[in-house]
């Protein structure tokens, strides 16, 4: 048996003596295999893009929301009603097993004012609460308290939006803002959310204790009254059973009969949002496997070139039978000449698709994500198409007969 | 011994409803040591008979013994081993290949004989340097005369130590001077070292050289004479 190294060896060589030729062939596995990076990278930055965004707005999250009014048989949508209270929060977050935490919200927009700086933003009112429903914590201060709830009292926890809009380079803690002409004084910073899938900035954010936003910043809220209430599910795996308790419970305590109508609407923005994710990661297989596509036709190309290559060295081929190559060795060496092509091919392609997919994930601000799994299924996939479109030719030459070979012009 | 041994070999194609008969059945023995000169006109069936001699074809019926052993029947692969061990072939053509250097062309027989890098080295420059080309060694076939390029060839078919060497028109392509310095190789060989040698030519002057004429006429042999 002919060593293996002195097959490599040869194949190089022809390989290196037709470079153009050689490179032209493989230009077909760079542009498949950059691709298949590519396309994967950007599948999967996608989706990780998503579930960021998922644990950004909270996890196991689930909005109530109040039900529609109905004037003269036209329904007016919902949020028209103010159908929620304070109690049926409190009685959520007592009854229902399922339930983490609960956060009931009154919200309104307001112009904000400090120094000479003014800025117009949502203000939220709410309990304590609310850090555990959107995992989202403060990096200086405090967040507010049952105490700030209980008393009412006039303090903010702000988002970053709010800091660079109107305190700069100052430490806003401790400062007194006015919102809506009231003072408040701010006790605390929210850290970075960055923007919602909706594109929405998540830190351009005030949030008051619920009690001083009904008193003294949203006056027309009838008393006790909330406008959303957000609840947080003990898992994943409970969130429709969180559902189904609270849904019961709210029918209960709103005295809705059988037949009638829900006066709330209980909605699971987590499930949203794994829809979401479930059809990008889908996109990016579609986008995977339009790719492969070109690198099968990458292949193609190879298979064409060892053709000719073989036709080329028909004489050649026959000087080799004629001192003693077996078909075998014949076809090992076309074998690996079109393997070597396309792991050659395959590593250029790893290289322009890891820089591709660097481009577009700084561009899309997604983060980059060039899995070690799509690489190397994309450089086996091209050693694969070697042999796959190489073993015709390196079968084709070694069939050939030495004496027809030999007299080959 | 005898090195070669032809039963009645006949060997004809098919080509639709008609079949040529190229061969029709050969009986010859060549001894070992033997210098034969084969000639005839082209068509007359010698190219066929040297490339079923030098196994690069079989016989369509008949028995052909290499050293005894029955070829007629051999697959590709043990064909492949024949030619590689026991054969040396010298084209017309010189058939060296084109990117390989004269020492690479030399090695070529020992890499698929499976012989070591560094031995391979050794034995084809050994070889070069017996047919007067060690300084060219390194030289593309380009770069190297007709006759030059022969000899790169005959050592080539020499490295793996062949019981036979085979020239199908050695000196077809080249000059006289060439061709005789060719020739006093063939005669060398077969004098100092008893190789059998056989030499396919249609000149009368090459033929000379050979100690045995043997003349092919619409595949038959019509005379076989020893000088």
């Amino acid at each position: 048996m002919i060593a293996i190294s002195s097959i490599v060896n040869i194949a190089l060589r022809s390989l290196i003596a037709n470079a153009m030729r050689s490179f032209l062939a493989i230009l077909g596995i760079i542009i498949g295999v950059a691709a298949v990076v590519t396309m994967v990278a950007i599948g999967t930055g996608a989706s990780e893009k998503i579930s960021e965004q998922i644990s950004s707005i909270g996890s196991n999250m689930i909005l109530i929301l109040p039900g529609s009014t109905t004037q003269g048989g036209i329904r007016m949508g919902a949020g028209t009603q103010q159908t929620l209270t304070m109690a049926d929060a409190e009685a959520i977050a007592k009854e229902c097993s399922a339930v983490s935490a609960v956060a009931p919200v009154i919200s309104g927009t307001a112009q904000v004012v400090f120094a000479n700086q003014n800025w117009s933003t949502g203000v939220i009112g709410t309990t304590p609460d609310m850090t555990l429903v959107r995992d989202w914590n403060v990096t200086s201060g405090r967040f507010l308290t049952e105490q700030d709830v209980r008393s009412g009292t006039r303090v903010a926890v702000i988002g970053q939006t709010i800091v660079t809009q109107l305190f700069g380079d100052l430490d806003p803690v401790g400062k007194i803002i006015r919102i809506t002409k009231i003072p408040f004084e701010v006790v605390g910073v929210l850290e970075e959310k960055g923007q919602s899938m909706m594109g929405q900035d998540q830190d351009d954010i005030i949030y008051v204790p619920i009690t001083t936003a009904q008193r003294t910043l949203f006056g027309q809220v009838l008393p006790g009254r909330v406008k959303i209430i957000y609840v947080k599910a003990n898992s994943l795996e409970e969130m429709s059973l969180a559902t189904e308790q609270i849904t019961a419970l709210l029918r209960q305590r709103h005295k809705i009969g059988q037949k009638q109508e829900d006066d709330f609407t209980v909605r699971d923005l987590t499930q949203m949002l794994e829809a979401a994710k479930e059809s990008t990661q889908t996109m990016s297989i579609l986008l995977g496997a339009i790719a492969s596509v070109s690198l099968v036709v990458g292949g193609i190309g190879i298979m064409n070139i060892m053709l000719v290559s073989v036709t080329e060295r028909t004489r050649e081929i026959g000087i080799r039978i004629a001192v003693g190559a077996k078909p075998k060795d014949i076809r090992m060496q076309f074998l690996i000449e079109s393997v070597f092509l396309t792991t050659i091919g395959g590593i250029i392609g790893l290289v322009f698709g890891i820089i591709a997919s660097l481009i577009v994930s700084s561009a899309m601000q997604w983060p980059v994500s060039i899995s070690v799994l799509s690489t190397l299924i994309a450089f086996g996939f091209s050693a694969f198409v070697g042999i796959f479109f190489g073993f015709y030719p390196a079968y084709k030459a070694s069939l050939l007969n030495p004496i027809d070979a030999l007299r080959y012009e | 011994m005898q090195v070669i041994k032809f039963e009645n070999v006949i060997k004809s194609y098919q080509f639709g409803e008609n079949e040529l008969v190229v061969l029709h059945g050969i009986s010859v023995s060549i001894e070992k040591g033997e210098f034969v000169c084969i000639m005839g006109p082209s068509g007359s069936g010698k190219s066929t008979f040297m490339n079923i001699v030098g196994c690069l074809d079989t016989p369509s019926s008949g028995k052909y013994y290499l050293e005894g052993i029955d070829v007629s029947t051999m697959d590709v692969n043990q064909l492949a081993e024949i030619r590689n061990k026991k054969i040396g072939f010298v084209f017309q053509q010189f058939n060296l290949l084109p990117r390989a250097t004269a020492l690479e062309n030399v090695e070529l027989p020992l890499i698929y004989a499976g012989v070591p890098s560094k031995e391979r080295k050794q034995r084809a420059l050994h070889m070069l340097e017996a047919v007067g080309l060690k300084e060219r060694a390194h030289h593309y076939p380009r770069q190297l005369s007709g006759g030059q390029q022969q000899r790169v060839a005959i050592a080539r078919a020499l490295v793996n130590n062949p019981s036979i060497i085979f020239a199908d028109e050695p000196t077809g392509n080249l000059d006289s001077k060439s061709s005789i310095e060719i020739m006093e190789i063939f005669k060398n060989l077969n004098e100092i070292q008893g190789l059998t040698t056989i030499i396919v030519t249609h000149e009368p002057n090459i033929a000379a050289f050979g100690k045995r004429q043997i003349r092919f006429l619409d595949g038959r042999i019509i005379s076989d004479t020893k000088s």
